[in-house]
């Protein structure tokens, strides 16, 4: 029987949502697998160490960066899920800006906050054994990962772009077609190219692809008619603080970060 | 892994059947050439059928209904919300009557022709690569118990297909994939059996696009041969017709059907007139002089890295890209380890994973990724396959995201680099 654990740090708890809603998918697991420490979907907890961790979420609370060290300490594989937990979510907003600005602004007693300057990604606190991309993550591919880690192999995840999966699903490219800024070129595949399918421009809630050029895609946008805050905010959403992201947005953001 | 262009890949099998006219596709290709002007099998209608006859839309129904009624499914160009598209069609009023395009470097728009030509528009965005070599396709699937692996083949293809509209540069490209998955030691025998049934109406084009160099390819824009009918659409005199040809004995028996009358003078130069103006109307042009030794030669070229500035990596003109047949294979187990399938899909060697080996991608930046496209569908490919890899669709122009053109980038590498590096030195 393997133990299999599920963390939460700062997230909304979508891609846990996603794990639960495997359900059926999940019922042949049932004795290969515990579920040791999953406190959103039971109470019961199993003591470590556990054979594979899910962390989702990203580290924004000193209490959290030591946490996650302790996760990391009694889980032989480690797994981070989601935009959070692999880049810092959309609350890595905060890294752009001052903190304390927040904190005063939403908070009638920002003193009692402890928090970090920063949202960061678990793999910039503890080594990760895979990164599971998206805002949420994609159900059939958290399957595969958890079936490749129960056989000890490496998961069959493209980190490709979502033009692949555009392409292999027939939609007619609606940045070529309509005009339609689109972020598919530079956007890692996963989510099957829901968006140009209903005729929207990819958002990008699956981060970089692995060989991407977001200048150039920055210039189309550009040549689109797209103004240039237009462009910082398009490359400042769930993946806001992955690296070749946030280079790329404060390209466009008027000098500031 | 990718089977890719020196990989014939395990996807192929061995038991294929022939092609239209029971014969394999020749391995001896003659001479190779520069230009994508593959030769259709052998008895895939070298010469035309018969003599040409003209006929009306209720004519092209009758054909449509026809191979209906003989079981083909019938895919054609439609009208989807900004493309023309090929899909299943009924009849003639689900062609885009009435409807052109307007086609440059990364943009495409439907436009109103204001008048009632079926086929008036040129390339559509995807190829007939999409219905005979799809972008999925289940290849086994396999029950493991402990020590033993049992594979159930995926049953053979389904209904018959018969295309509408194939224009000539799909044709040839039609051509160049039967040579790579039917004339090397390996053979897909699902790519066989759906090409085998195939049911080919050409259309001679009318409209080429501004991204159309077929005329450089020396595949268009009229169709020649390969086919079971061929369609020169005449809006002449405010009369729509169709002067038909037929180019196999299966093609002539469905234009029996039509008792329609020979083609006359008058409309045989009709005909030619809209091939002429057609060819006389290329968007664009590709200088093949030499083109093989000139892409060798450029591996160096700083063209390779403003090329790559510009790149995406994105994947987009390889798969829509007629000639392209990359593609990888995936195992997809269930969660228990029981129940396992093996997929192919369309791959492109724009990934890192195209050319991934124990220590990473052989292809590790844009620049070597763009450069392996360029040179592999202008140049090895010709040494691969005897023909051009390219045959001037021009999708590959109008779907790049970027605006990258294939054939000024071919034309940039003749203007020699202002500090021509040492033959094989390290690139700047
Ligand atoms: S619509 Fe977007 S994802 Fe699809 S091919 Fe075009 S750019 Fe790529
Ligand atoms: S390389 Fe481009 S123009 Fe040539 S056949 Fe392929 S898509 Fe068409
Ligand atoms: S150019 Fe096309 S066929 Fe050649 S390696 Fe690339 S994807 Fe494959
Ligand atoms: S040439 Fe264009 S379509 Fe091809 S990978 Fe580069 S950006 Fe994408």
């Amino acid at each position: 029987m393997r133990k299999l654990a599920v963390w939460k740090f700062a997230s909304c708890d979508g891609c846990q949502l996603t794990l639960l809603n495997c359900e059926d998918d999940l019922l042949p697991l049932t004795d290969q697998v515990e579920i040791a420490y999953f406190p959103q979907a039971t109470r019961a907890v199993a003591a470590g160490p556990y054979d594979l961790s899910l962390v989702d979420g990203s580290i924004t609370t000193p209490a959290d960066a030591e946490r996650i060290r302790q996760v990391r300490a009694v889980s032989r594989r480690l797994v981070s899920i989601g935009a959070c937990a692999t880049a810092g979510g959309i609350q890595a907003l905060r890294n752009f800006s001052d903190i304390g600005d927040f904190s005063s602004a939403v908070y009638a007693r920002p003193e009692y906050i402890d928090t970090l300057a920063t949202s960061t990604p678990v793999a910039a606190h503890v080594p990760v054994d895979f990164e599971l991309n998206g805002c949420p993550i994609d159900k059939d591919q958290l399957l595969t990962v958890i079936t490749a880690f129960l056989r000890d192999s490496k998961p069959d995840i493209p980190s490709h772009s979502v033009c692949v999966e555009c392409k292999q699903r027939g939609t007619v490219c609606v940045m070529v077609a309509d005009g339609i800024p689109c972020m598919g070129p530079v956007t890692h595949a996963g989510c099957g190219a829901i968006c140009p399918s209903y005729g929207r421009g990819c958002y990008s809630c699956f981060g970089p692809q692995d060989t991407l050029n977001t200048r150039s895609l920055a210039g189309r946008f550009a040549f689109l008619g797209m103004p240039e805050p237009a462009v910082a905010r398009t490359f400042r959403t769930f993946y806001a603080a992955a690296p070749p992201f946030a280079t790329e947005s404060s390209m466009h953001s008027g000098g500031g970060r | 892994m990718t089977s890719g262009p020196a990989d014939a890949g395990e996807a192929m099998g061995s038991a294929a059947r022939a092609p239209t006219g029971g014969m394999p596709p020749s391995r001896d290709r003659g001479a190779p050439t520069e230009k994508g002007t593959a030769t259709p099998p052998p008895g895939t209608g070298q010469a035309a059928v018969g003599a040409p006859v003209i006929t009306d839309v209720a004519g092209l129904q009758t054909v449509i209904d026809t191979l209906a009624g003989q079981g083909y499914t019938v895919i054609g160009p439609t009208r989807r919300g900004s493309a023309i598209v090929l899909a299943e069609i009924g009849g003639t009023q689900d062609l885009p009557q009435g409807c052109g395009d307007s086609q440059d470097a990364g943009t495409y728009r439907v436009t109103d022709r204001r008048d009632e030509a079926f086929f008036g528009f040129a390339a559509t965005p995807q190829s007939w690569k999409a219905f005979l070599f799809p972008s999925r396709e289940l290849l086994w699937s396999g029950a493991a118990a402990p020590g033993r692996l049992t594979v159930t083949p995926d049953p053979a293809p389904g209904k018959p297909m018969a295309f509408l509209g194939v224009r000539s540069c799909d044709l040839h490209a039609i051509y160049i994939q039967d040579r790579v998955l039917l004339g090397r030691a390996y053979t897909d025998p699902r790519y066989a059996a759906r090409r085998a049934d195939a049911f080919i109406i050409a259309v001679g084009c009318s409209d080429p696009s501004s991204t159309c160099f077929c005329v450089s390819m020396g595949t268009g824009p009229a169709p020649s041969a390969g086919f079971d009918l061929s369609l020169t659409e005449l809006l002449r005199d405010g009369r729509h017709r169709f002067v038909a040809r037929a180019g196999s004995e299966r093609g002539a028996a469905v234009l029996a059907c039509l008792t329609a009358p020979t083609a006359g003078p008058d409309d045989l130069s009709a005909a030619q007139a809209v091939t002429d103006t057609a060819a006389a109307h290329m968007g664009r042009h590709l200088d093949t002089r030499g083109i093989r030794d000139l892409l060798y030669a450029s591996a160096d070229h700083p063209r390779w890295d403003d090329a790559a500035s510009r790149c995406l990596s994105c994947t987009n003109c390889t798969l829509v890209c007629p000639t392209c047949f990359c593609a990888s294979l995936e195992t997809v187990p269930d969660l228990t380890g029981e129940h396992l399938t093996r997929q192919r899909v369309w791959d492109s060697c724009f990934t890192s994973g195209h050319s991934h080996l124990s220590a990473g991608s052989v292809h590790g930046t844009t620049r070597s990724r763009y450069r392996q496209w360029l040179t592999h569908k202008l140049a090895s490919w010709v040494d691969q396959f005897g023909t051009s890899g390219c045959v001037g669709c021009g999708r590959c122009i109008t779907w790049c995201p970027a605006a990258i053109d294939i054939t000024q980038e071919a034309a940039a590498l003749r203007v020699p680099a202002p500090h021509d590096p040492a033959p094989g030195g390290e690139p700047a």
